[in-house]
């Protein structure tokens, strides 16, 4: 009551008659939840505020004036404050807040979605009256309408509880649905002809306590006693939210947000949710492909492994070994990553090997810089440096924990985006800059010095203020495709000299991606976030033999391919011809490789170009481990099959090393792990054990801890008490295979020194005392680059970002999402936009000519662009922004014209 | 028949300058949209949503509360004649009948001509004056029907329009605050929040 305490305060008070201790502040309803005791309850959710709505949760509280029905959800526990949960009068209450809940409610359990997982089915079991006395008609609604694409609302059966429009306003931040007509016939709603097309819309179904709000992917799919689930974690970008896979008869049908505290707080965003469907996509790769007489045809695993090993076996003996690069690796599990990594590195010696499309950012700055979780980025009252691209549009729950650190918990933002972005309207200073200017900008923040021309000074001298603590976190991306790497990497080795102290979050956005160059996929790397140099002598005591010198990345060895000089290029899980952002060079250096093998799940632009498809497991179909962007290390799970013979990316790995004579050493995904686990330093101590005990929910953020890292017992779930149940199967499956769990990490070693000697490779040195573990890699500031040439009077500085919904693989082959990919348009400031023309005399649509290449598209004015920029959207349907780019170029400049009488 | 005027615009800055927070000047400006239509148009409140910052669906769950907003075209007269148990132990009843009768239309109906919406109400606070009715919330008292019969006539000819303007406008008589008492006119800096404010705004959002 007095003044602030302290977080961790306790409060005694009295619950059904026993001392129950709880948080100062906590509200009754969690305390007694924490003690035990459930209260029933709907429109009270953790993780919202509470509104007291539903009257559910009515207890006897007793706060020294005698007892009193109370609702719990809004009631703060107090000193010597007494509860009932149990008194008569509580179950008064309940059973007369259920029968006036139910006088509206259809008694459609049978056909409802939601019957069998029904908070108000089960409530009205446990606590309902029994019966109605109530025989009139019930209210009428049209049923259901749509107010997203993908999500219903059945009127009749909603109890007005406020979740989805507190969420909506609250977490989502877009409050596009609202209560209407209030009073005896509020109903929830959208304006007339404004959909509720949030990127987070799903989310209402899953904490809709009724079956008024459906998802359309799931609607009439199963019965919630007829799924199977199995906790996993999503992979729809690189944040890893925990998710439940629910599947029924060897379908994946729906995945459901998993409460836990340091990622996703169990939101999902519409992508990671509806993107389900992709794993069953019509066209799925269900059987290799080998290139006959020019076709694409499907042959044996035997045929297409024994021609892509031939291939590679050519281009080892004609090339040598650094005629083979493979491109791509984000789709795949860390154990896959690692078993391609081994393959690539190990066995054909290839450094130019990289899972990133020119599109990331160098392996050395995200493995090297100091991190940061999400935790530490979104920590109340911090101050959060965004060099990033627009989080919602990219990593969503990222944003909504953000955006929650800003409103709810005093964090401040300074954004530094060409763009105005999901997060502009809670920065608390969003400074405007154009691409190429990143790190002056950076520079002119944190070190002084002028700001370039064009950003606002009185932003800039705002946003010094903000950021004079030492205490800085960032958030590192790429605002632009268009922008070479070479500008944020600046950028962050300008925020570690003027302050050392600084944290960073990657925010690269492709599912795996941290886990791929965690695992060796990126040029110049090993596996365990070792550079090249410094983990040769390790590695080679291990595998036998590691590449003699840093290769290429995936611009350097596209360049490579296109000048003839790349004999095999392995796509592994790649489309360049789609996703690098030059069209031109990708399409090169696919035509300029004399042979290409693609692992993929589809076919895809580039794989039309190869001479073997591999079909791979994709996600839901393996099992493994997977690494968000905080180095989370955190299980997925297999709960369907594969389609067809569709294998594992690992056994595909395993396969081609066989056939080219070696051997891969695994056998199993546990194999796998605990070699990871005993060879990739920055594992160390992440046994199969721990990833398997009840802790694991959280994830493990890699490199563990110093005190952790040895050897431990798995701990006990010291965390994640779990306030919003978790589904329960969380059962790991990995120990269904074979060997037991203790085995392997003795055998591997066994099996590394076998590998070695059965490898011809010479090298005898592997055994006895061995190389010590090698230092993890840290950033080196490069030398600062220059700074690109200033945009000519009639160029403008071209900034490609990218859209939640585009036309990548998941999407594209979601039904629920492919239609919601907005159309390529070109945003222009209000200035430029009236100086082209746009508008006047029917003139919508603009040619924009870079020097690879132009594109036509619709113009629009936006107000929240840097001066001198246009803005075009990577990857949408009506125009490939890819074929405007130089991945030589450190940024993009164009001239824009209008075109007369619209085109196409 | 949309968005607001430009005149109605500029009194639209006027209005949310007096407020510290936009979203305040809501219903005001809601009354505004009204009186340049006669009802809430779809386009009016998307404006508006603009204007105060929130969401159109956030303008329409306001809006939707008050009885007042219309969200349906009416008539330039809305008579709203009271059938609650003060006025409907004198006649009330029977006066909506008439009034329909005479109108020609149902309760709830709207004529032809597009000059009358008739709409029976429940106590419009006026029980010592039962029979009573509304035209466009202008008091008449102790109705009979011939009286009905007689201001309908009048407001068809015009005979009535200095005491009732038509649907939607509130007061001729327009409110005008100095500026330099408009509370949004002082700047966010030098403005001592109040302690309701922050305390309602941890509540509300």
């Amino acid at each position: 009551m007095s003044d602030t305490p302290p977080q961790t305060e306790t409060v005694t008070f009295t619950l059904n008659g026993k001392a129950v201790e709880a948080e100062k502040g906590e509200l009754v309803i969690k305390a007694a939840e924490r003690a035990g005791v459930y209260i029933p309850h709907f429109c009270y959710h953790p993780r919202m505020k509470p509104v007291g709505m539903c009257r559910m949760c009515i207890v006897d509280i007793d706060s020294g004036r005698g007892p009193a029905l109370q609702p719990s959800c809004m009631i703060e526990v107090a000193p010597d404050m007494v509860v009932n949960t149990e008194s008569e009068g509580t179950k008064k209450a309940q059973d007369g807040v259920l029968e006036f809940l139910l006088l509206n409610h259809p008694l459609d359990c049978p056909v409802c979605d939601k019957g069998g997982e029904c908070p108000l089915q089960d409530q009205t079991i446990a606590y309902g009256p029994g019966e109605s006395r109530f025989v009139e008609e019930k209210r009428h609604h049209a049923k259901p309408i749509a107010i997203s694409q993908n999500v219903y609302l059945d009127r009749e059966r909603c109890i007005l509880c406020d979740r989805c429009t507190r969420f909506a306003k609250e977490v989502a931040g877009d409050p596009l649905i609202h209560f209407t007509e209030r009073g005896s016939s509020t109903e929830i709603a959208t304006f007339p002809d404004d959909p509720f097309s949030s990127y987070f819309s799903g989310n209402t179904v899953q904490i809709c306590p009724v079956g008024a709000l459906t998802a359309r992917p799931y609607r009439f799919k199963a019965r919630p006693w007829d799924l199977v689930e199995n906790e996993s974690t999503c992979t729809s970008c690189s944040v890893g939210c925990r998710v439940s896979v629910q599947t029924s008869r060897d379908r994946v049908l729906r995945y459901q947000g998993v409460d836990v505290d340091p990622v996703n707080w169990s939101w999902l965003c519409d992508k990671g949710r509806f993107d389900f469907e992709a794993v069953h996509g019509d066209e799925r790769l269900g059987a290799p492909l080998l290139r006959r007489d020019g076709a694409l045809a499907d042959a044996s695993w035997n045929e297409a492994l024994g021609a892509a090993a031939g291939h590679l076996r050519t281009a080892l003996e004609t090339g040598g070994r650094g005629s083979i690069a493979v491109i791509g690796g984000a789709r795949l599990t860390n154990e896959s990553a690692y078993a391609w990594a081994k393959l690539a590195k190990g066995v054909l010696g290839t450094d130019h090997v990289d899972a990133q499309l020119g599109d990331g950012l160098p392996a050395a700055a995200v493995l090297g810089l100091p991190r940061a979780t999400v935790d530490d980025v979104c920590a109340p009252g911090g101050t959060v440096l965004l060099v990033a691209p627009d989080l919602k549009e990219e990593l969503p729950v990222l944003y909504l924990r953000l955006r929650h650190a800003v409103v709810s918990d005093g964090a401040r933002v300074v954004e530094l985006s060409p763009t105005a972005t999901g997060i502009t309207p809670h920065a608390a200073v969003s400074l405007r800059h154009r691409p190429g200017e990143t790190a002056a900008v950076v520079r002119a923040l944190l070190a002084g010095g002028e700001a370039p021309a064009g950003v606002d000074p009185d932003a800039v001298a705002a946003a010094r203020d903000l950021l004079a603590g030492d205490d800085l976190t960032v958030v590192l991306g790429r605002s632009s495709l268009a922008e070479s790497a070479a500008g944020p990497v600046a950028a962050a080795a300008a925020v570690l000299e003027a302050r050392p102290g600084a944290r960073f979050l990657s925010a690269l956005r492709r599912a795996n991606v941290h886990g791929a160059l965690d695992l060796g996929l990126a040029p110049g790397v090993l596996p365990g976030r070792v550079a090249l140099d410094d983990g040769r002598d390790w590695f080679t005591s291990h595998w036998g033999s590691v590449p003699a010198a840093a290769g290429l990345d995936t611009a350097g060895i596209l360049a490579a391919a296109a000048d003839g000089r790349i004999e095999t290029l392995v796509l592994l899980g790649a489309d360049p011809l789609a996703d690098f952002p030059d069209a031109d060079l990708a399409r090169r250096g696919l035509e300029g490789a004399r042979s290409v093998i693609s692992v993929d799940l589809y076919r895809n632009a580039s794989n039309e170009h190869a001479d073997v498809v591999l079909a791979a497991a994709g996600y839901a179909e393996v099992d493994g481990t997977t690494t968000n962007l905080e180095g989370r290390v955190s299980r997925v799970s297999q709960r369907v099959n594969p389609p067809g013979t569709a294998r594992a990316d690992w056994i595909i790995a395993a396969e081609l090393a066989f056939r080219l004579g070696e051997d891969l050493g695994v056998e199993s995904v546990a194999d796998l792990w605990a070699e990871i686990e005993q060879v990739a330093p920055a594992f160390a101590g992440l046994t199969a054990d721990r990833l398997a005990s009840a802790a694991a929910t959280d994830g493990f953020v890699v490199p563990l801890p110093a005190e952790a890292a040895p050897e431990a017992e798995p701990d006990e779930a010291a965390e994640g008490d779990g306030d919003a149940g978790e589904p329960g199967v969380t059962q790991p499956t990995a120990e269904a295979v074979s060997e037991p769990a203790d085995a392997p990490a003795t055998e591997i070693v066994a099996g590394a020194d076998e590998d070695a000697a059965a490898d011809d490779v010479e090298d005898a040195a592997a055994d006895e005392p061995g190389p010590d573990r090698p230092a993890l890699l840290s950033f080196a500031a490069g030398a600062p680059g220059e700074a690109p040439a200033a945009t000519d009077a009639y160029s403008l500085r071209l900034v490609v970002n990218r859209r939640l919904y585009d036309r990548g693989t998941l999407v594209a082959h979601s039904p629920s999402l492919a239609d919601l990919a907005p159309p390529a348009v070109v945003h222009l400031t209000p200035k430029d936009h009236d100086r082209i023309g746009v508008g006047v005399a029917g003139v919508t649509e603009v040619r924009i000519r870079s020097a690879r290449g132009d594109v036509i598209v619709p113009a629009v004015a936006d107000k929240g662009l840097a001066p001198g920029t246009a803005a075009l959207a990577f990857r949408q349907p009506g125009a490939d922004a890819a074929t405007l780019l130089d991945a030589a170029a450190p940024v993009t400049d164009v001239r824009i014209e209008s075109v007369e009488g619209g085109g196409s | 028949m949309a968005r607001l005027s430009r005149d109605n615009l500029a009194l639209a800055q006027e209005i949310l300058a007096r407020y510290p927070r936009p979203k305040s000047a809501l219903i005001p400006l809601l009354h505004l949209a009204q009186e340049q239509d006669g009802w809430l148009t779809e386009d009016a409140m998307e404006h508006l949503a603009e204007l105060v910052g929130v969401t159109p669906a956030e303008v329409l769950g306001t809006a939707s509360f008050y009885e007042m907003f219309k969200r349906r075209p009416v008539g330039t007269y809305v008579i709203n004649v009271c059938t609650d148990i003060a006025c409907s132990l004198v006649g009330g009843d029977e006066l909506l009948e008439h009034a329909e009768e005479t109108l020609g239309v149902r309760d709830g109906g709207t004529t032809a001509d597009g000059m009358f919406t008739l709409q029976g109400v429940q106590c419009i606070a006026a029980c010592t004056e039962a029979p009573c009715l509304q035209a466009n919330y202008r008091y008449a008292h102790r109705v009979s029907h011939d009286e009905f019969d007689q201001l309908v006539d009048d407001l068809r000819a015009g005979r009535k329009d200095a005491e009732i303007p038509r649907h939607g406008v509130l007061a001729r008589v327009r409110q005008t605050i100095p500026a330099e008492r408009a509370a949004g006119a002082i700047v966010p800096e030098g403005q001592s929040e109040p302690a309701w404010l922050a305390a309602a705004e941890s509540d509300a959002s």
